[in-house]
């Protein structure tokens, strides 16, 4: 049985997410949009520490909200002018949007009720420990992950160099 | 969350706004992997471990993206999908 206050605290956090990725998406200026996204990102950090994923929520707070975040501010202020907002939308196209979206919520939200998932209660378990993820992270026997960690390690390697690259004055 | 970010794909016309989009769509996957490991398996960490992986990869594509976005800047001082219809400058 789950307390009072967590239950609080997970309404509080579901409505926050809705509303800032609703805000998010339809804010004319696009700096705001950055903003909300950072809400959103940090509202489910606040997810992954009631699920007791601490290591995850860590990891989402420095690289989402550390990392890609500040990248976007910087993209945005170097590509746009300020104070001005993006063109009315055409009304075929939102309409379009709308009905995309809608659509995937009917799906979505079905296959979860038929499912009976809302009222499921969290099964008990221990918090992954530091010690307990980094042999996953690094072992390599069954289970363990660490071939896609190097080939992470590769990638972040080939992005960096192609993102100097891309972005260099010739 | 994920209908949100299929929207704002759909209907922003700004490279930067499409790109918040995808981020928002990536996260709603990344939490329905956690929720799933927590609720299905609770104890096993594959999930938790997926959602790692995906976090690193979108932090690489971000990156990579906002580094095309700019350059594209400098090249047509624009970044608007609609005018975007030539791929030699």
């Amino acid at each position: 049985m789950e307390s009072v206050g967590s239950i609080i605290l997970y309404v509080v956090v579901a409505v926050s997410i809705v509303v800032f990725s609703v805000l998010a998406v339809t804010t004319r200026k696009i700096l705001r949009a950055a903003t909300y996204l950072l809400f959103t990102l940090f509202a489910t950090a606040v997810v992954y520490f009631m699920l007791d994923f601490e290591f995850l929520g860590a990891v989402q707070i420095a690289v989402y909200a550390g990392g890609i975040v500040v990248l976007f501010v910087f993209a945005i202020l170097l590509t746009s002018h300020p104070g001005d907002n993006s063109s009315r939308l055409t009304s075929k196209r939102r309409l379009l949007g709308l009905v995309g979206a809608l659509a995937m919520l009917v799906v979505t939200g079905w296959t979860l009720l038929s499912r009976c998932a809302l009222y499921a209660s969290k099964p008990a378990m221990e918090n992954p420990d530091m010690k307990q993820i980094g042999q996953t992270l690094m072992g390599t026997g069954d289970g363990q992950y660490l071939l896609p960690f190097e080939a992470i390690s590769v990638l972040l390697l080939a992005c960096i160099i192609g993102g100097v690259v891309v972005a260099r004055k010739r | 969350m994920f209908c949100c970010g299929l929207y704002g794909f759909l209907t922003r016309r700004n490279m930067i706004a499409m790109l918040v989009s995808l981020e928002l769509m990536l996260n709603a996957v990344d939490m329905n992997f956690v929720i799933f490991n927590r609720f299905l398996f609770p104890g096993a960490m594959e999930g938790m471990m997926f959602t790692l992986f995906a976090i690193g990869i979108a932090a690489a594509e971000t990156a990579l993206a906002i580094a095309i976005i700019i350059n594209i800047f400098r090249s047509v001082h624009n970044i608007d999908v609609r005018e975007l219809n030539q791929m030699k400058f």
